[in-house]
């Protein structure tokens, strides 16, 4: 226990100074188990080498984002969360090469706190430049996109008592971006497997099922149509599984998985998929528990980075006006506190926020009622300072 | 083949909106096709000898084999003129022999009932998905699903009342993959103009046949641009030619999501091969499951109908206590489609008057009933109408 302590702030040091244990930055299996999920043994001085507070970049975007950002920063100050925040701004420029890139002082910032946590940015539509998420995630190969789906209490929805996660590969699969037009009238989309990406992803599954106490991993899949491409995800899922024994491995066909997924969510427990299929059916399961305003996510990428985020839109016709429901973002911050290993804390702002939605006296237009968002912000605030 | 329906399908879109500006041969030509198409859909159904038709049937693997006996002692029972051509599909085997026979079986006879048949994605990937064959070779380019809440479901959300029509034939289930470099698999989606055209006539025309108001195009263009682009602009196209009915698209991550929480919203919904998948799934999933939805696979001059959802249904099989709903509509669906109608329409009724007035379910749908005593209730209900029908 001490000793993995003491090798991963070994690790972290080399890190800092530039430089790393085998020349090349090759995800071992050692180091997922280090950045990934809740640790118990873990200490927050073995991740930032200030004792104490923990600096995390954070990203507020556009639109309602600084609002919220602001609401989260606020709620995190009551709870007395050793956290500190890093402002940046990730809109995209030109570099040198002509190529786009996020600002180099966002970058910097990243890769030093390695935690980072996002509002809504605006899709360009004609500013020439991709968007900024797909920038992201190239940049700190953001591999696993991570939704948990928690039915709210105090928000009803049709499905109760959904308590499932989404794991979604998010680097290639159908979202590639390789199309061709053939001849006038065909075109081509081609959709990439490899292997390296389905390891990554299923080892992550497992190792995540493993730290969060989740039982079973299923993995969702299309082999009876697309044999050699999801066959080959399969494989490596099937390989991660013998790894994992602890931890119950099936595999579903992604029909079987939505037919039984409206009918009764409870059955499933950790999901695990290539990208098209986490992007439909994480978006499923967000609907189930209420929709985008309300579900947390987090992108984990290599070298440790892991970048959480709201994933609705800026909502620019509500911007400014103090209305906006910061629940998506202060959830996903909490699934930050998580990863970060400061349980207690997580727990706390996580109790009260769903304490405030379920006593229905201040919530926001989206859930239903009349408040304002610093209405809804201070309520929480205060619960949490009750709490203590 | 592929040419031909091209033309036939260019042609029949060219001719109403810009007639005779592509020149004399494609006038005459056209003309000549487009009756040809006429004529094909004004003929009566073919394989109908001494008034009674011949029907292949393809009972398939799982709970097909019993669900399909149970159509056709219901079909016997009720002295419907249909013939079974059983036609026997080994999954098991690596050879297409089987699979070739039921084609040219359906080739004969114009139509068909089947079961579904299991792919055993444990063999060589060269082994292809036979349903996925099947519809390729007869090119059955629509799928088309209707869901409908029944009163005697319960279900989360009520007043469902969807059509889906699927693109059938390409897409992501075109089995192209290959493995260019060592553990890098490539599956390629191809969309083309002509089978989007295609699709988008054929969810159009039906939508005005049954008196619908919108269609909604279900895709997901901001990713794959070229691709679902032009599926959805071959939906823009073919909408201009329709003013009175409405259209608008929705990308299919937000559409999923919309069906969970406000299924209501959505009339008619047309989409590529592996969103139709997705959606129809859900749907079915929430009008009350697997064993209610029946489904039909239409191409140009034949047509094959199963379920919606396809299921093989292995862990039910052999059990008596599969939902025979889906297959029996499915089948009406198919007597529909030969023009038997009071057939279809006193079975269909028996069926939903057992599920919804008499409540005998089964377990799938929180009922205690067998599939035997469903199906024997169905056959009293018919006997009950007064029409001709054999001994019970």
């Amino acid at each position: 226990m001490a000793g993995k302590a003491w090798r991963s702030a070994i690790l972290n040091l080399l890190r800092k100074l530039g430089l790393s244990i085998n020349g090349k930055d090759k995800i071992k299996p050692q180091e997922v188990s280090r950045v990934v999920g809740a640790f118990r043994n873990e200490t927050p001085q073995s991740r930032a080498f200030t004792r104490g507070m923990q600096t995390v970049t954070l990203i507020p975007g556009d639109g309602i984002g600084p609002e919220i950002s602001a609401a989260v920063m606020k709620i995190f100050e009551a709870a007395k969360a050793p956290i500190q925040w890093e402002e940046r701004n990730v809109t995209a420029i030109k570099g040198p090469g002509g190529k786009w890139m996020i600002p180099p002082d966002a970058k910097e910032s990243m890769d030093k706190n390695k935690i980072g946590l996002k509002g809504p940015l605006k899709t360009p539509i004609a500013a020439g430049h991709p968007s900024m998420n797909l920038l992201l995630r190239k940049t700190f190969d953001l591999y696993a996109n991570v939704r948990p789906c928690v039915s709210i209490e105090g928000y009803k929805t049709p499905y109760t008592d959904v308590n499932l996660v989404t794991i979604r590969e998010n680097t290639e699969g159908e979202y590639s971006g390789i199309e061709h037009v053939i001849v006038d009238g065909v075109v081509q989309s081609i959709k990439l497997i490899t292997e390296q990406a389905s390891q990554r992803i299923a080892e992550y599954a497992f190792e995540y099922a493993r730290n969060n106490q989740r039982a079973s991993v299923t993995a969702v899949h299309k082999a009876n149509i697309m044999r050699m491409s999801d066959g080959l995800f399969l494989r490596k899922c099937r390989e991660a599984a013998e790894k994992h024994r602890d931890v119950k491995f099936t595999e579903m066909y992604l029909d079987t998985v939505c037919l039984n997924m409206v009918q009764d969510p409870t059955q499933f427990d950790v999901l695990v998929m290539p990208n098209l299929y986490g992007d439909i059916l994480s978006d499923l399961c967000a609907g189930l528990i209420g929709g985008l305003g309300v579900t947390p996510s987090g992108n984990i990428g290599a070298n440790g980075v892991a970048i959480f985020e709201s994933v609705h839109g800026t909502a620019p016709d509500i911007a400014g006006k103090d209305m906006a429901n910061p629940t998506a973002l202060l959830l996903s911050a909490v699934m930050m506190l998580r990863h970060m290993g400061l349980h207690g804390h997580a727990k706390k702002i996580e109790a009260a926020c769903f304490d405030t939605i379920r006593d229905e006296k201040v919530r926001t237009k989206d859930l239903g009622g009349n408040s304002k968002c610093s209405e809804f912000t201070d309520a929480i605030c205060q619960r949490v300072r009750d709490m203590d | 083949m592929a040419a031909h329906s091209a033309v036939l399908s260019a042609s029949k879109i060219i001719n109403p909106f810009w007639g005779g500006r592509l020149g004399n041969t494609v006038k005459v030509f056209g003309t000549t096709l487009t009756s040809h198409r006429n004529k094909t859909l004004l003929t009566p159904p073919p394989a109908k000898y001494g008034g009674r038709h011949t029907v292949t049937l393809i009972p398939g693997d799982g709970i097909g084999p019993e669900l399909l006996n149970h159509v056709r002692e219901v079909f016997r029972f009720s002295c419907v003129p249909v013939d079974f051509e059983v036609v026997h599909v080994n999954s098991a085997l690596e050879t297409e022999d089987d699979i070739n026979n039921a084609i040219t079986a359906i080739r004969r006879n114009g139509v068909a009932l089947k079961g579904n048949i299991e792919t055993k994605h444990t063999m060589a990937p060269s082994v292809k998905s036979r349903n996925n064959l099947l519809r390729t070779s007869l090119d059955l380019y629509a799928n088309v699903m209707h869901c409908q809440s029944l009163p005697g479901v319960q279900t989360r959300h009520k007043n469902i009342d969807i059509m889906i029509i699927r693109e059938n034939t390409e897409g992501e289930y075109s089995s192209l993959e290959h493995e260019s470099v060592s553990g890098v698999v490539e599956s390629l989606k191809i969309i083309t103009r002509n089978n989007s055209l295609r699709i988008a006539d054929y969810a159009f025309r039906l939508a005005r046949e049954k008196g619908r108001r919108r269609v909604t195009a279900v895709h997901k263009a901001n990713i794959m641009k070229l691709g679902d682009g032009l599926f959805l602009q071959c939906c823009r196209e073919v909408a201009s030619g329709y003013p009175d009915i409405t259209f608008d698209s929705m990308i299919v991550d937000n559409t999923t999501m919309q069906l969970v929480s406000k299924p209501q919203q959505f009339d008619v919904m047309v989409m590529p091969n592996l969103y139709g998948n997705v959606v129809s799934n859900v749907c079915a999933g929430l009008v009350g499951g697997p064993g209610l939805v029946p489904g039909a696979n239409y191409g140009r001059d034949y047509a094959v109908f199963e379920t919606a959802t396809r299921n093989t249904g292995k862990s039910i099989a052999d059990r008596n206590i599969a939902n025979p709903t889906a297959m029996l509509l499915a089948g009406c669906m198919m007597l529909d489609h030969l023009k038997l109608y009071d057939h279809a329409s006193s079975i269909r009724n028996a069926v939903l008057t057992t599920m919804n007035e008499n409540r005998l379910q089964t377990a799938d749908i929180g009922g205690q009933g067998t599939t035997s005593e469903v199906v024997q209730s169905v056959m009293r209900i018919i006997q009950s109408k007064g029409q001709l029908t054999a001994d019970l």
